[in-house]
């Protein structure tokens, strides 16, 4: 099986590798560990809006 | 230098200083003024052409002013002239102060690419006017306009997302994934679908690369991406920011919001293929489109939980705060079209509503209630801002467009659904001897009545405009309207026994 092949016989389970990609991103938003991260994030847009002269 | 350092205010002109960052607000407020502008001329373009469709003689016989040469003018003038501008204005105006950064490129960069873009829109419906058009419909403008879009959009992307990747935020806000996902993909559908062959250098008149059915294939990924992207990503982008701002509380889960974005990303793009069901089209991709439009109802859905329930805890403010009225309104119609839409893409319902006046009454469901409302809150917001003003000219006129553009869309979208299912089931009804039973022009003369009160409704909608203009006119004026406050909750006992 040369490289060519192999690269083929892969991309032909994009499906597969696409749908494993998308668990792996919503595991990493719902992990607990990244709660308190995600939370500081939120509340960006209510941060000081920058003062006027 | 001695006098910048005794009237700052005046030397920075609208910029503004928050840990040594200044944000740029000029070019942020010429889209907004563009926003509000096109706005008027779309909706009015609308209302003429609801007319026409009522009334034909207001064709007026000439091929300037055809149903045919100003249906683009409508779609153009309120997608990419209104819409765009607002996209401009609050991606601009949001990323500055989530990323804690001015904006790469500075200022000019900014008015370049304002001042381009809208000779470009006047341009295109020029042209279309002229009898231009390459025929897609939302990617009528020629080729050599294509090119001077391309152009434009590219330097916008280097601004936006040079400011992105400059900031002082650890974090990249989920706004700005939204807003990044709208260029980017924007980009790629603007020049997927516009490879076409110039007859010649000097004339406007060019053909598409591909052909037959793939042609149509490319139309419809690019149509349906550009309401995914354009018209969705984009303006989601603008509900992550301004709803959190203006009710003044985080979003309800950011990480529903990370979900959310992946989820559209994901499946989007697969869903085009429900604009052309039994076409030539192979039926296994009519029902791959099919089937991602129906699953693309859980992240909408997803996204509009998000949206609403950031008010939980804090519902009183619909009540005392119009322009977050506006904003939730919207959410709600966001939902509502996302309901509508995946019902729509399943084949045998389908079979019904296409090419009649219930995808109408769809789109402008979408485009009224989510695009527009959304803009309206967003503009709302931003005018006393960046005028420096503390507060708008009146909340109650912002009440009354609030009601006059809600009954306005109600009667569209009603006629629509009534004269669209009724249109669809007339095509389609046979006699005892199996002939057809209604004839073409029967089924158009049935829908007249609902094609006038969809454009009283259009008249409706305009009017809420006006009252919009005339209250952000006075706004920057600095003028405040005398009339009687909205109170919240705690006041109101008061003010009663007063
Ligand atoms: C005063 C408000 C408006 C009125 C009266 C109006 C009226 C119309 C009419 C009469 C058509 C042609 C329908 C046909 O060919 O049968 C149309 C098409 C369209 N309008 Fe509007 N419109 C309004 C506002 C808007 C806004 C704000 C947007 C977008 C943000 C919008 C987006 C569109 C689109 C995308 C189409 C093409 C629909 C399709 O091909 O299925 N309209 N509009
Ligand atoms: C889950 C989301 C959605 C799905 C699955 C969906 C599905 C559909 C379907 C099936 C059609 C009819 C195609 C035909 O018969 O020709 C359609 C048309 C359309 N939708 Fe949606 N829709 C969704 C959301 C939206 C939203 C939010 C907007 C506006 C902001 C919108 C704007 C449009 C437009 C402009 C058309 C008309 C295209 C044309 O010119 O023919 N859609 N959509």
């Amino acid at each position: 099986m040369d490289l060519d092949s192999i690269t083929v016989a892969l991309r032909s389970f994009w499906t597969v590798w696409l749908a494993l990609l998308f668990t792996g991103i919503v595991v990493y938003a719902m992990w607990p560990g990244n709660r308190g991260k995600f939370e500081d994030a939120s509340r960006i847009p209510l941060k000081e809006d920058g003062q006027e002269f | 230098m001695t006098s910048a350092t005794l009237t700052p205010g005046a030397a920075l002109g609208s910029q503004r200083v928050s840990e040594n960052v200044r944000y740029y607000e000029d070019a942020v407020r010429l889209f907004v003024i563009a926003a509000v502008f096109w706005g008027v001329v779309g909706f009015l373009a609308g209302v003429f052409i609801a007319l026409q469709l009522a009334f034909p003689a207001l064709n007026l016989g000439l091929e300037w002013t055809s149903f045919g040469r100003l249906r683009p003018v409508h779609t153009s003038a309120v997608i990419f002239a209104f819409g765009g501008n607002v996209l401009f204005a609050t991606s601009l105006y949001s990323v500055q102060r989530t990323s804690r950064q001015f904006l790469f490129g500075g200022e000019g960069l900014a008015k370049f690419v304002f001042w381009n873009y809208n000779i470009f829109i006047v341009l295109a419906a020029l042209s279309y006017v002229l009898g231009y058009t390459q025929g897609k419909e939302y990617a009528e403008p020629e080729w050599i306009l294509d090119l001077y879009l391309t152009v434009i959009w590219v330097l916008y992307a280097i601004q936006f997302v040079g400011t992105v990747m400059t900031r002082k935020e650890s974090h990249i806000y989920v706004a700005n994934w939204f807003f990044m996902a709208f260029i980017l993909t924007v980009a790629i559908l603007h020049i997927g679908n516009n490879v076409n062959v110039p007859v010649s250098l000097t004339g406007m008149k060019s053909y598409p690369f591909v052909s037959g059915v793939q042609s149509a294939m490319v139309q419809w990924w690019y149509g349906h991406n550009a309401v995914g992207f354009f018209l969705t990503a984009g303006f989601l982008g603008i509900m992550y920011y301004f709803v959190p701002k203006r009710a003044e509380r985080p979003v309800y889960s950011y990480r529903l919001s990370i979900v959310h974005f992946w989820t559209l990303i994901f499946l989007y793009i697969w869903a085009g293929p429900h604009h052309l069901h039994y076409t030539a089209l192979p039926d296994w991709a009519q029902t791959l489109g099919m089937t991602f439009s129906v699953m693309l109802w859980m992240p909408s859905w997803g996204g509009m939980i998000n949206g609403i329930m950031t008010l939980s805890g804090a519902w009183d403010k619909l009540r005392t705060d119009p322009v977050l009225r506006f904003l939730v309104t919207s959410v709600a119609f966001y939902g509502m079209s996302t309901f509508e839409g995946p019902l729509m893409s399943v084949k045998p319902v389908n079979a019904l509503s296409h090419y009649t006046d219930w995808t109408v009454g769809h789109v402008h469901s979408g485009a009224l209630g989510w695009v527009a409302f959304i803009s309206f809150g967003a503009i709302y917001y931003l005018v006393p801002v960046l005028w420096k003003r503390s507060q708008l000219y009146s909340l109650r006129l912002v009440s009354y467009h609030f009601w006059t553009a809600t009954i306005g869309i109600v009667l569209y979208i009603t006629a629509m659904w009534v004269s669209g299912i009724m249109q669809g089931l007339m095509w389609r009804a046979y006699d005892n001897l199996g002939f057809l039973q209604y004839s073409f022009v029967e089924t158009v003369a049935a829908m007249h009545p609902f094609y006038v009160i969809r454009a009283m409704g259009g008249v409706l909608f305009l009017a809420g405009a006006l009252i919009m203009v005339y209250n952000l006119w006075r706004t920057a004026k600095g003028d405040v309207r005398i009339e009687k406050p909205y109170a919240s909750a705690p006041h109101k006992a008061a003010v009663g026994a007063a």
